[in-house]
Parts: structure tokens; C-alpha cells; sequence
């Protein structure tokens, strides 16, 4: 599904490298998570494959099914079944949250040539997603994440990602400020999605979203690298001992 | 319940993404209409408002009343305290009075009309036929209905639902046909809100006014449908210089609304108008306009200069005026929508969509004048600046020692497209009474990278993000306008922002 190889990344403002060679290997309907220490690069990995500028790539590959995503806009990947549930989601005052998701869901219809979901049917959809995750009207009827609490907002990217029913979606600390509530009714939402072929990169830093979203894959990035891979017994080992260990293995 | 709401709004907002992909090209009304024409000869003479005055078929009262202006005029000086940076216009170098040649005989109704000023208003998506119609859209039988009167250049060429609005005491025409049909009324009321001497631009106004709207309300009168006026600017080297005078008798109520293109033309053209609205004891208006005149090129060149006074004048206790304006046309912007409030309890509340794009200036905002007792104004702008566009918000609220309890609240936000552009906020308040509260908040902000990348991720290209980012900015005063003029408004601020980005 998703194949990246040897990706480097340096900001386009400064000389500061941020990803070193970082080679994933996703296959279709696979759930792989990454860990790291803060400021390692997994975010950086996530915004790069998903086009935001201010990054320069300097070498590497990434390619979605085939297809160079590195060439594309933003828009041309999210429409080639991309999704980026961000670490802070972004709030636009004034633009109700219905109104973004109906404007997104219709771009990237257009895009992929298909025909625009009617108005009827998109809100018979929203309302039974929304549900599931437990987002009322008042919600959907607000501004996006204007005012939303950190759980809320992450909920919010989990409903936007049920919308879109993207190929490829990369969840980046989804987990981090939900309760233990909110927490199961995300895995819940994300497990729903699960169907063999959709695959998930979830970033995370604690073994408990894993509890719930097994991982076939676990890998830990530190300093722009992916420096060690394994199964799901690899984030128990960072739970109970830190990374420490593994940074003097690879060091 | 909650949820069906969400439907309807929701519909407009998906209808301007499409609006600007159906739209894409620049700006959309820079056509123009091949007729013959008459002109005045060129230049501004006391002649020149003679022959206006007798084209007009007017009375005696009204040339002395053009005359007195004129001469009241020659003795003033143009103004040059607003933020907007011209070449000076040379008043001899234009023309004051066009009208097309099949104007010459007055058409008796709209089937007289000629075809080729009927296909004008149609192609502008303003058909003048007695349905339900605007923006375009020719709705079924039974639906809203809006009046139309549509002047061209310097003419009124015809008067929508006329007949079924007099069943209801509504007068709705132009004012050359009020002058010479409802002397009295126009007599008792004209240059009543804006007086002869107001300003260099209204004094000139005065002088030359050529046509425009004329509406009166009688009391305890709901207004059976909207009215609009469109104008349409053909001509070359023609200012176009229109006067609305609308009178909202006791009790009554109205909708207006107002929209207005020009051609595309390198060299710019004047258009200097004035408005007045009387309202007396419980009347309200609701005063809204989409101004769209052809902003000149990404180089500043051509372009409308729009240099006009608009006033309100609450006269009546518990009366009540709201302006909306989407100001998205004009080279030159230079327009303050006021209330007067003098009547108690009196309210007037301004709401302001302001985009300034490549080489345009605005300078507009409101004036809030507190003579009566427990009156109320709102103001709330916005102000979006582009390209190396130059936006002003120039305000005025005033308390007089009358105005006891009296509120003011004013929100003045500005967004900020790239970083050759320029917002600038110039609020003056007076206060001579302590028992009245005002209160002023004003923000400036960037289109955020972030905000456009996050509507990116998902889908929406560049200029759908952008546009959708600015509707949620205007979001308010978007909401403020009549439904059918919100959504043109909308594929507007879009369209107006169209290469802002990348
Ligand atoms: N635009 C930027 N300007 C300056 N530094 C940046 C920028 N983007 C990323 N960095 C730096 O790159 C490094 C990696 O950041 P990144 O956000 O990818 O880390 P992370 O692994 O997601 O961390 P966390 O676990 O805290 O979310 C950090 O040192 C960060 O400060
Ligand atoms: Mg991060």
C-alpha cells in the first residue's frame, strides 16, 4: 500500500535535517505503529507524506499504491486515498464542521471523477458516524474544532476519517488527551474501519491505544530513523523500560 | 430540528465551492452592451444640469434645487482624508448624462422595453419579468418574489411589479418618475438625510444626478416582496451618479437591495451616488447591496472610483436600519453607510464585508450618530485585504449628551492575504454622556498556512480552501444578508480572491 524508502528531510528554511532515511513498508491492510522519543520526526513523517509545505525532500521515495505521492498536492493525495488524522487539529472559525466534511467528501469525489454525494444522503451518513462516536448535532453544527476540547477534536479527526473512508490513513497521537472512554469509542471507530485492505500507521506513544488497535507491525523512529521493527511485543518492551535500551543498541 | 438547519446552511456553503469552479476566469460582468447612446456633451456646466433637469421633464423646484448644489459645489474642495490615492479626476473630462437612443420615448410598460436592454439584464442574470427572480435564479410560481428597477448608465429602463406593489400603497420607481409623479413626498424628503452640502461627492450628486430608486412605504405597510435596484454602468468615459430615496412611513417594513457592474475598461470611471433612507416612528429597513463594479486590472489600471454617501436616518422613536454591504467591486472604495438615531430607542446596525484585492482601496466603514434616548448600533466589519490591495475601516460612534443610555458595540476584524497588503482600522468615538457604553474590538489576522494546508489534507484544492477559510471569516455578516444575495455573495468573495494565493 504504502512504501517509503530512504526518505530524508531537511526544513526549507534552515539546513536542519530532520528525517534521515526512513524505509516503511506498509502492506494492504496491515496495521503498523511507530514510537519514538519526542521530537524524533514522526510527525515531520506524516506531514511530508501528506504535502504540507516547508519541508524539502532531499532524497527518498514514497509511493501510495504505487503512485509517487511525493509529486502530488495535498488535495491530489487526500483524493488518492490519503488520510492524516493531525497531532493538533486545526480550528476554522466561521466554517460549520457539516459544511467542511460535505466540502471535503464532495472535493475528492470531483477529484476521482465520481459524482457529488447528495445533500440527503451525506447527512443520513454523517448522523449514523457521528453517532457511533458519540459527536452530537451541536458538534457537527459548530465551527470546525472551535472551542472543541482536546477529546472532541480528536473524535472529530476520527469522523472526517470515517467520511473520507480513506486507502491509507496515518494517525498521528490520536490517542493522546482522550479518556479512557474516548479512547475505546476511537479504537472502536477505527477497528470499524478495519476491512483487510484499508491500512493504518498509527503514531502513538503509549501501549494502551495498541490494547485496543492491535498493530501487526510495531516500529520505533528516533532521530529521523526508523531504528528498530518488530511485533506488538516490541511497544510493551518501550512501555515497561523506555527507549533508552534500544538507543544503546543502535547507537 | 437542530439538524435540519444545519442542511440549509449547508447547502449555500457547498454552493459557493461550486460557484467558483462554474465562475473561474476573472471578473465575470465585463461585457458590455453594444446600442446606441445620446450623451450630454462632455463636461460639467450649470447647461449641463440644465439639460439633465429637462431630459428629466423635471419642475421648476428641482432645477433651482440641481442649480443651488452646483453652485454650492464649485465653491468646495475635494476631500483628501481617506486612505485612497488616485489620480485627480477631471470633472470636464466625462460625460453626465447617457441614455440609449430607444430610451428617448419612455417604453409605456416592459414589453416596450428594447430587447437589447431586456438581453443586458438577463445576461447579467437579472431578468426583468414579473417572477421570482435573482442571481440568476428564476425560481417557480409562488416562490419569493424581488422588484426590480434597473438603471443604465443614466437611465431608469424599467420598473418590475409596479402594479401589484401600488395594490399594497407601495410606490416603487424610479426618481425621475417620483419627481414628476409624488412631488410632494419627494419635496418633503429629499436632501432631508444628506443634505445639499454634505460632501464634495453628495453636493456633486445633487447637481447631476441623473436617476435611481425612489420607494415610499405607507404606514402599518409590510412590504408584499423585496425590491431591489440594479445598476448598470455601459457607457464610456460616463459617470454614473444615481440617487435612492427611501421612506419607511410609521410601522412599516422593507427589504432592499442593491447590486451593481460595470464593464471592462482600462480607463476608470466615476460613479458618485447618494442614499436616503427616512424612517419614522416603528419602520424598519433592511438596506443590503452586493457591489460589484469592475475593479481594473491586476495593475490598478481602469476600474470604477466609488465615492458614495448612504444615510439612515432614524427619525422616528423605536425605528430600526440595517445595512449589509459585500463591497468586493471598485478601483476606489470610499463609502460610510451611516445611522442617524435620532428618534428613541432607535437601533441601526452595520454589518461589512470589505475585499480589497491586486490594486484596489477601500476606505469604508460606518457612522453611528446617538441623539435619541436608549438607542442601539452594532457595527461589525470585515476586512479582507489581497494582492497589494489597501483596506480601511474608518468609523464613527457618537453619544450625544441626549442619548442617555444609549449602547454601542463595534467588531472590526481584518484578514490579512499575503504580505504586500495592508489593513488599517480608524475608529473615532465620542462619548458626552456617562450613562452610555461603548465598546470597540478589533483583530487582524493572516490567512493561516496551516488552516489551508488542513482543508488541503482533506481534499479541497487551494482556492476552495481559501475561499471556504474567508466565507467562515465574513461568516456573520454573510448571515445577515437576505438568503438568495448570501449565496452570491459568497461565490463572490471567492471569485474576488481568485489568484490571491500561490
Ligand atoms: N517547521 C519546523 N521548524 C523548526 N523545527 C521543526 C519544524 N518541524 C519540525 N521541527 C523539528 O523537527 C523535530 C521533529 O519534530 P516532530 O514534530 O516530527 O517530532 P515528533 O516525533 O512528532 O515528536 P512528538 O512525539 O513530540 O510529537 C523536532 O526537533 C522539531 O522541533
Ligand atoms: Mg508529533
Amino acid at each position: 500500500m504504502l512504501e517509503i524508502k530512504n526518505l530524508c528531510v531537511q526544513l526549507e528554511e534552515e539546513d536542519k535535517q530532520i528525517l534521515k532515511g526512513v524505509n516503511l513498508s506498509l502492506e494492504a491492510g496491515k496495521v503498523h505503529a511507530i514510537m519514538g522519543p519526542n521530537g524524533s520526526g514522526k510527525s515531520t513523517l506524516s506531514y511530508v507524506l501528506s504535502g504540507k509545505g516547508g519541508y524539502e525532500v532531499t532524497e527518498g521515495s514514497a509511493h501510495l499504491e504505487g503512485n509517487d505521492i511525493l509529486e502530488m498536492e495535498p488535495e491530489e493525495r487526500a483524493a488518492a486515498g490519503l488520510f492524516l488524522a493531525f497531532q493538533y487539529p486545526v480550528e476554522i472559525p466561521g466554517v460549520g464542521n457539516m459544511t467542511f466534511l460535505r466540502t471535503a467528501v464532495n472535493s475528492q469525489r470531483k477529484l476521482r471523477g465520481e459524482p457529488e454525494m447528495s445533500a440527503g444522503e451525506f447527512l443520513k451518513v454523517v448522523r449514523a458516524k457521528a453517532k457511533d462516536l458519540k459527536i452530537d448535532a451541536d458538534m457537527l453544527k459548530r465551527p470546525v474544532n472551535v472551542g472543541f476540547s482536546g477529546g472532541e477534536k480528536k473524535r472529530n479527526e476520527i469522523l472526517q476519517m470515517a467520511m473520507l473512508e480513506p486507502k491509507m490513513c496515518i494517525l498521528d497521537e490520536t490517542d493522546s488527551g482522550l479518556d479512557v472512554d474516548a479512547m475505546k469509542l476511537v479504537a472502536q471507530g477505527v477497528n470499524a474501519l478495519r476491512d483487510g485492505k484499508r491500512t493504518f500507521l498509527v503514531i502513538t506513544h503509549y501501549q494502551r491505544l495498541l490494547d485496543h488497535i492491535k498493530p501487526d507491525v510495531v516500529h520505533i523512529m528516533a532521530a529521523g530513523r526508523i531504528i528498530k521493527s518488530g511485533g506488538p511485543e516490541l511497544a510493551l518492551e518501550v512501555e515497561n523500560n523506555g527507549y533508552a535500551d534500544l538507543l544503546e543498541e543502535t547507537a | 430540528m437542530v439538524m435540519d438547519d444545519v442542511q440549509v446552511k449547508d447547502g449555500v456553503d457547498a454552493q459557493t465551492v461550486d460557484a467558483v469552479k462554474a465562475l473561474s476566469g476573472a471578473y465575470k460582468y465585463g461585457w458590455n452592451t453594444e446600442i446606441e447612446m445620446e450623451y450630454a456633451p462632455k463636461g460639467l456646466s450649470e447647461d449641463i444640469v440644465r439639460l439633465i433637469s429637462s431630459k428629466n421633464e423635471e419642475p421648476e423646484w428641482m432645477l433651482d434645487w440641481r442649480l443651488a448644489a452646483y453652485r454650492r459645489w464649485l465653491e468646495m474642495k475635494e476631500p483628501d482624508w481617506a486612505m485612497v490615492d488616485y489620480p485627480k479626476i477631471d470633472f470636464q473630462d466625462q460625460y453626465y448624462y447617457a441614455r440609449p437612443k430607444s430610451m428617448e420615448e419612455k417604453p409605456k410598460s416592459l414589453d416596450d422595453v428594447d430587447p437589447k436592454l431586456l438581453e443586458t439584464y438577463k445576461k447579467l442574470g437579472i431578468p426583468l419579468k414579473e417572477q421570482a427572480l435573482l442571481a440568476g435564479v428564476e425560481a417557480p410560481e409562488g416562490e419569493r418574489r424581488v422588484a426590480v428597477d434597473a438603471v443604465f448608465d443614466s437611465v431608469s429602463v424599467g420598473t418590475t411589479f409596479q402594479a401589484e406593489l401600488m395594490n399594497a400603497g407601495v410606490i416603487f420607481c424610479s426618481i425621475s418618475e417620483a419627481i414628476r409623479e409624488h412631488p410632494e413626498l419627494v419635496r418633503k424628503y429629499l436632501g432631508t438625510v444628506v443634505p445639499v452640502s454634505d460632501n464634495y461627492y453628495a453636493t456633486l450628486n445633487c447637481a447631476v444626478f441623473s436617476d435611481g430608486s425612489f420607494v415610499y412605504i405607507p404606514p402599518g405597510v409590510r412590504c408584499p416582496m423585496e425590491l431591489s435596484t440594479y445598476f448598470r454602468i455601459n457607457a464610456e468615459n460616463t459617470g454614473q451618479f444615481e440617487r435612492t430615496l427611501i421612506i419607511a412611513d410609521k410601522e412599516s417594513y422593507v427589504s432592499y437591495l442593491e447590486g451593481c457592474t460595470a464593464p471592462q475598461r482600462d480607463i476608470a470611471q466615476l460613479h458618485a451616488a447618494v442614499v436616503e433612507l427616512v424612517l419614522l416612528d416603528d419602520a424598519e429597513i433592511k438596506y443590503s447591496t452586493v457591489q460589484n463594479w469592475y475593479p481594473g486590472d491586476e495593475n490598478g489600471k481602469g476600474g470604477i472610483y466609488n465615492f458614495v454617501t448612504k444615510r439612515a436616518d432614524c427619525r422616528g422613536d423605536r425605528s430600526k436600519v440595517m445595512w449589509t454591504q459585500v463591497e468586493t467591486g471598485s478601483a476606489v472604495t470610499w463609502k460610510y453607510p451611516s445611522c442617524v438615531l435620532r428618534g428613541d430607542d432607535s437601533q441601526g446596525e452595520f454589518y461589512s464585508i470589505a475585499i480589497a484585492n491586486n490594486m484596489q482601496q477601500a476606505d469604508t466603514g460606518t457612522k453611528m450618530v446617538h441623539l435619541g434616548k436608549n438607542t442601539k448600533s452594532r457595527i461589525v466589519s470585515k476586512g479582507i485585504s489581497a494582492g497589494k490591495a489597501q483596506n480601511t475601516y474608518r468609523g464613527l460612534v457618537s453619544m450625544h449628551p441626549k442619548a442617555k443610555n444609549s449602547r454601542n458595540y463595534t467588531q472590526c476584524d481584518s484578514l490579512l492575504i499575503g504580505d504586500k497588503c495592508g489593513a488599517h482600522t480608524v475608529p473615532y468615538i465620542e462619548v458626552k454622556n456617562n450613562s452610555s457604553r461603548v465598546e470597540h474590538e478589533a483583530t487582524t489576522s493572516k490567512v493561516d498556512d496551516d488552516q489551508l494546508f488542513y482543508c488541503r489534507s482533506r481534499g479541497m484544492g487551494e482556492e476552495d480552501a481559501v475561499a471556504l477559510v474567508v466565507n467562515g471569516f465574513c461568516k456573520e455578516v454573510l448571515q445577515a444578508l437576505p438568503m438568495e444575495f448570501a449565496m452570491e455573495a459568497q461565490a463572490l468573495v471567492a471569485i474576488s480572491l481568485e489568484g490571491s494565493v500561490g
